[in-house]
């Protein structure tokens, strides 16, 4: 994100000599305002979906507010910290359960961009030379990005039932690998098939960013290196990984924000009956705060989470900034 | 790359393996949704013991499927052509003018991004509720208050990627068209806009999808009358039975629309996400 | 050029659809309604009681028809899945904006009474919908909090039992059980997992179905949940044994599907008792449509009470389930609602609604009619009127309800995917649920 507004300044500042050549129908007064008036639009509706209600539930966060405030929320008492306090003692009941969560959703987060990292390239790398049918194996690959992810999510939980679904079906009466049919909704293998839902739809859009990608590395280079002798695998290593290293900057970044926040997975493929291995984060606040009133709770867990969030992206930006020739 | 045959080895099993995962989920919908009610409810059979259109003519009544695909089109339609409106002027501003607050702009709305959903879900309802009793306009349990909520979970990106793409063109065309008599907006309209028709399509394509797939918020603030797919979806399960091929037949045709509509544009999309995202 | 008038013709639509979108929207979300008597209209939200949402509004739109041409008061009815209906009540408690009447889960009635946001029954209330006599007492006790008025009356009762396949009983030669113990034994003589036949089907990821049997079985142990201060006691001896006692039936006494740990709602065991995989099923008495809807006979089940261990400390077999109907204190109907409330607990009409919602009487001395099965009913009736117990009647209620609840889901995905769960591991639990309810209130 940051990669495209800071190589626009460059370029914008050698326009910048340009705009004093405008013509005469120039009018100094309405385009001094027009750029806030174009922008105003957004403003406004991020100021009052976004920015607002933010404010308004970190306000929720000092608040007491229970099932026995909810109906008069403004009489709710005030609790400082003390919501806070209670997310995060590790020692009781609550907090650990946050702290599990917490971990739970990590390691779901990272093994699921990690796969769909792998999965995206090494498709983005096999599709790069036409052949034969590539349009439709494209086509295909696509298809769960297009999909809604209710539908798939739906088809998976179908997939993943211990007696008639498709899984064990393979797994213990077409493959024989084992006798004893795996749950996979509950229990400790929950987490697994968490990654493997998530994994499913959120590949193709790595797939789809980095095919992107690598349309854009000019030919040449790679013709040079493989005069030079240089193998696929060297040339994937020392040509293809720098030159997206931008895209996969930004990439690795928002499947990681996206993925650390994802309600759908778990809301639809478990319902109410969330296993603790696969209890992600944003399940885990909902169910504080509008499954038990706890709002209060809920809304300091929410404040922590953000944190956490912009604690992340600021130091990976910091850190790849630095390597970065446009810091 | 050069084509050796370790490398169509290597494409051979990527294009198995993910070629195999993607497509037997699709499989298992397309033919769930043909199977009679046993069939689903035993154990899993590769092909159907009898083929049954009845689940996509049932699937219509036991749940007002077709109350919900109206009003998820309505909803997803909406928010998708006023969110590409409004990104677009925001991002033609970001990209052609230096003003003051620029930056600030772009980093909040880059950063509302990553809030969590539940942090302002109730709040937002709240907010709802309050300017229903102050000015009368109903927000919740309408179309128009998940139409505003959606058109704006979509702008970040949008602007985002718009703004890359408009960065991309050159200002010789904005210069041509200036000095032809055109104001800016003229500029905008005539010359900008046209150039960027892969990122517009990329961003509309992007903000449907967000609207059509969104679950948390539908699901608090909407009411029977005004339900989406993505919430109605989950009445199949009900108090004497879950209708397996029903819940099939009713997502897939749910998503054909979609896919059919994405994978049509797609050429497009691509193009938009390159150029937002790459120089 | 093109993208031009593209964009025009989109700007176009997309103006008319937001006109649809402002014109179409529901209108329920109102208490609306003119000034005057003959002129009102009461919003009224139903839960799902029958087979489904389309089939309640069949089932209900007579009976309020009957309501608006006996009083001129119309009533705007719309019908709520479980799915929706807790979330629904809480955005029109946390808004004040919702209908006039709505039903509840009864085991809701206090934590709702909590919110101040119900009319509270009190003496002229009470009067005006028919007196509180007319009500069995252990229904109007669900109502709310002992010794408070309560913000709720039954409306429809329903009480757990255990349903037994007759043939298979008659094959095996066993009599219906009595005991905790019996039914064991009985579950295990007809348990042969190779021909696929199970004694006992259980909702085991159900934690609203689990809680439940915790709650009936520590009360058969004598063991309560709550202190008289509202304060949580989990961890007592008497529910840890009942809860494991529970958890046995899949552990010890292996007479149920691990498999039933994925069964997240009532409908699948109630499922394979119709299917005739399982010899019983303990549900509530509104499986009978379920049952029969998927090819079970009337006549091939019978119905007992949920045994209680030999020597119990009290015969208890259900909790007081079911329905009651609450009154929106910023209504502004109030007159009209308690005429509706008074309409709907009124004989003929709990009559009229008590066949195709399989539900029990919530009236003194009215007969069960949701079966023609006289014994059936009769056990039933027996059950509901003079064994069963209110859930605790406190504002944490659901809190205790999700946290025992999803406390025993675990348990019982921990004892299928193969561990095993001791009476340590229950009272462990146990307190870990007694801390997030201690911590929330």
């Amino acid at each position: 994100m940051s990669v495209a507004t800071t190589e626009a300044a460059p370029a914008a500042a050698a326009k910048a000599a340009k705009k004093t050549k405008r013509g005469p129908e120039h009018r100094p007064g309405l385009s001094r305002w027009l750029p806030y008036l174009l922008v105003a639009p957004a403003v406004l509706l991020e100021l009052f979906i976004h920015i607002i209600p933010m404010v308004v539930g970190i306000w929720m966060s000092f608040v007491k507010l229970t099932k026995f405030f909810i109906a008069n929320w403004s009489a709710a008492p005030w609790a400082g910290l003390g919501n806070y306090k209670v997310a995060l003692d590790f020692n009781n009941a609550v907090g650990q359960g946050l702290l599990k969560s917490f971990g739970v959703t990590v390691a779901f987060s990272l093994i699921t961009v990690a796969l769909s990292w792998v999965f995206g390239m090494a498709a983005a790398v096999a599709l790069q030379p036409a052949f034969r049918g590539r349009s439709i194996v494209r086509t295909l690959f696509l298809v769960p990005y297009a999909l809604p992810a209710y539908a798939g999510i739906l088809t998976w939980n179908f997939m993943l039932q211990r007696d008639t679904g498709v899984v064990n079906h393979v797994i213990v009466d077409n493959l024989h690998l084992t006798s004893d049919r795996p749950f996979w909704l509950i229990g400790s293998n929950a987490l697994v098939s968490l990654i493997t839902v998530a994994t499913w739809k959120l590949w193709t859009f790595a797939f789809l960013t980095l095919m992107a990608g690598l349309q854009s590395i000019p030919r040449d280079i790679y013709e040079a290196a493989s005069v030079d002798g240089a193998g696929n695998l060297r040339q994937w290593r020392n040509i293809t990984l720098p030159s997206l290293r931008p895209v996969n900057l930004v990439l690795v970044l928002v499947l990681f924000l996206w993925t650390f926040s994802d309600f759908n997975t778990p809301y639809v493929l478990f319902g109410t009956a969330q296993p603790p291995a696969g209890d992600l984060i944003t399940f885990h606040i909902y169910n504080a705060s509008f499954l038990t009133w706890n709002f209060g709770t809920g809304s300091a867990m929410s404040v922590l989470l953000l944190i956490f969030l912009m604690i992340v992206t600021g130091a990976y930006l910091l850190v790849t900034g630095r390597k970065s020739r446009r810091a | 790359m050069r084509e050796t045959r370790g490398f169509k080895l290597y494409r051979g099993v990527v294009l198995v393996v993910l070629g195999l995962f993607v497509l037997i989920p699709l499989y298992v919908m397309a033919t769930s949704s043909l199977k009679p009610l046993k069939d689903v409810q035993g154990a899993f059979t590769w092909w159907p013991s009898n083929l049954r259109l009845a689940p996509f003519v049932d699937m219509w009544k036991t749940v007002p499927l077709a109350r919900y695909f109206v009003n998820s089109t309505i909803v997803s339609v909406a928010a998708t052509v006023f969110s590409v409106a409004i990104a677009i002027l925001a991002a033609f501003a970001v990209s052609r003018f230096r003003f003051r607050g620029r930056t600030v702009f772009t980093t909040t709305v880059l950063s509302t991004q990553m809030f969590p959903g539940v942090l302002f879900l109730l709040p937002l309802f709240l907010i709802f509720v309050n300017i229903n009793n102050s000015f009368g306009v109903q927000l919740v349990g309408t179309r128009l208050g998940l139409i505003i909520t959606y058109l704006t979970f979509s702008l970040p990106f949008s602007i985002w990627m718009l703004a890359g793409y408009f960065d991309s063109i050159p200002r010789e065309l904005d210069e041509a068209a200036l000095v032809d008599g055109c104001g800016p907006m003229g500029a905008l309209w005539r010359v900008v806009l046209p150039a960027a028709r892969p990122g517009v399509i990329a961003v509309a394509i992007y903000s449907f999808m967000t609207a059509w797939g969104e679950v948390l918020f539908a699901s608090v603030m909407t009411t029977e009358a005004n339900r989406t797919l993505s919430v109605g979806l989950r009445q199949y399960s009900t108090q004497t039975n879950i209708y397996w091929n029903q819940i099939m037949a009713a997502a897939l045709v749910v998503s054909v629309p979609v896919v059919i509509g994405f994978l049509l544009a797609q050429r497009h999309f691509v193009a938009g996400v390159t150029a937002g995202a790459v120089k | 050029m093109r993208l031009r008038s593209l964009v025009a013709a989109a700007a176009a639509i997309a103006l008319g659809i937001s006109l649809a979108a402002c014109g179409g929207s529901g209108d329920s979300g109102d208490s609306s309604g003119g000034g005057s008597g003959g002129d009102q209209t009461l919003t009224y939200w139903a839960s799902n009681q029958g087979t489904s949402l389309d089939n309640d509004k069949a089932v209900l739109t007579p009976v309020l028809q009957k309501f608006t041409a006996d009083t001129g008061i119309k009533v705007n009815l719309e019908v709520i899945g479980w799915n929706d209906l807790q979330t629904r009540i809480q955005t029109a408690t946390t808004s004040g904006q919702g209908p006039d009447v709505v039903n509840i889960g009864n085991t809701w009635a206090a934590s709702l009474q909590a919110t101040n946001a119900f009319l509270p029954f009190d003496g002229d209330a009470m009067t005006a919908i028919g007196g509180k006599d007319k009500f069995v007492p252990t229904a109007l006790a669900t109502g709310g909090k002992e010794g408070t008025d309560p913000t709720s009356v039954p409306l429809y009762g329903l009480a757990y039992g255990l349903y037994y396949n007759k043939a298979m009983f008659a094959a095996a030669g066993l009599q219906p059980p009595k005991t905790w113990e019996e039914m064991v034994t009985d579950a295990q003589k007809l348990t042969d997992p190779a021909k696929k036949t199970w004694g006992m089907a259980l909702a085991a990821g159900s934690y609203t179905e689990n809680v439940h049997f915790a709650f009936i079985n520590a009360a058969q142990n004598g063991a309560d949940w709550f202190d008289k201060d509202g304060k949580p006691t989990f961890t007592g001896d008497g529910n840890v044994q009942g809860v494991l006692r529970y958890l046995d039936l899949m552990q010890k006494d292996k007479v149920a599907n691990p498999s039933n740990a994925q069964y997240d709602n009532g409908t699948k065991s109630v499922n394979d008792f119709a299917t005739k995989e399982v010899a019983m099923v303990i549900n509530q008495n509104n499986a009978d449509s379920s049952i029969v809807a998927n090819g079970m006979k009337a006549g091939e089940y019978g119905v007992v009470p949920f045994p209680a261990p030999q020597g119990a400390a009290a015969p208890v077999a259900s909790h007081v389930a079911g329905i009651n109907l609450s009154i929106f204190k910023n209504t502004k109907h109030k007159d009209a609602a308690l005429k509706f409330v008074k309409y709907m607990t009124d004989a003929t009409t709990q009559t009229t609604l008590g066949k195709p919602f399989s539900s029990l009487p919530v009236l003194k001395d009215a007969k069960p009619v949701f079966t023609t099965d006289a014994a059936e009913a009769a056990t039933f009736a027996d059950v509901y009127n003079t064994k069963s117990k209110p859930l605790p009647l406190v504002p944490a209620e659901d809190q205790f309800e999700s946290t025992v609840g999803k406390a025993m889901n675990s348990m019982f995905a921990k004892i299928a995917t193969g561990g095993s769960v001791s009476a340590d591991d229950v009272k462990a639990a146990l307190k870990t649920a007694q801390d997030q309810v201690a911590a929330g209130s």
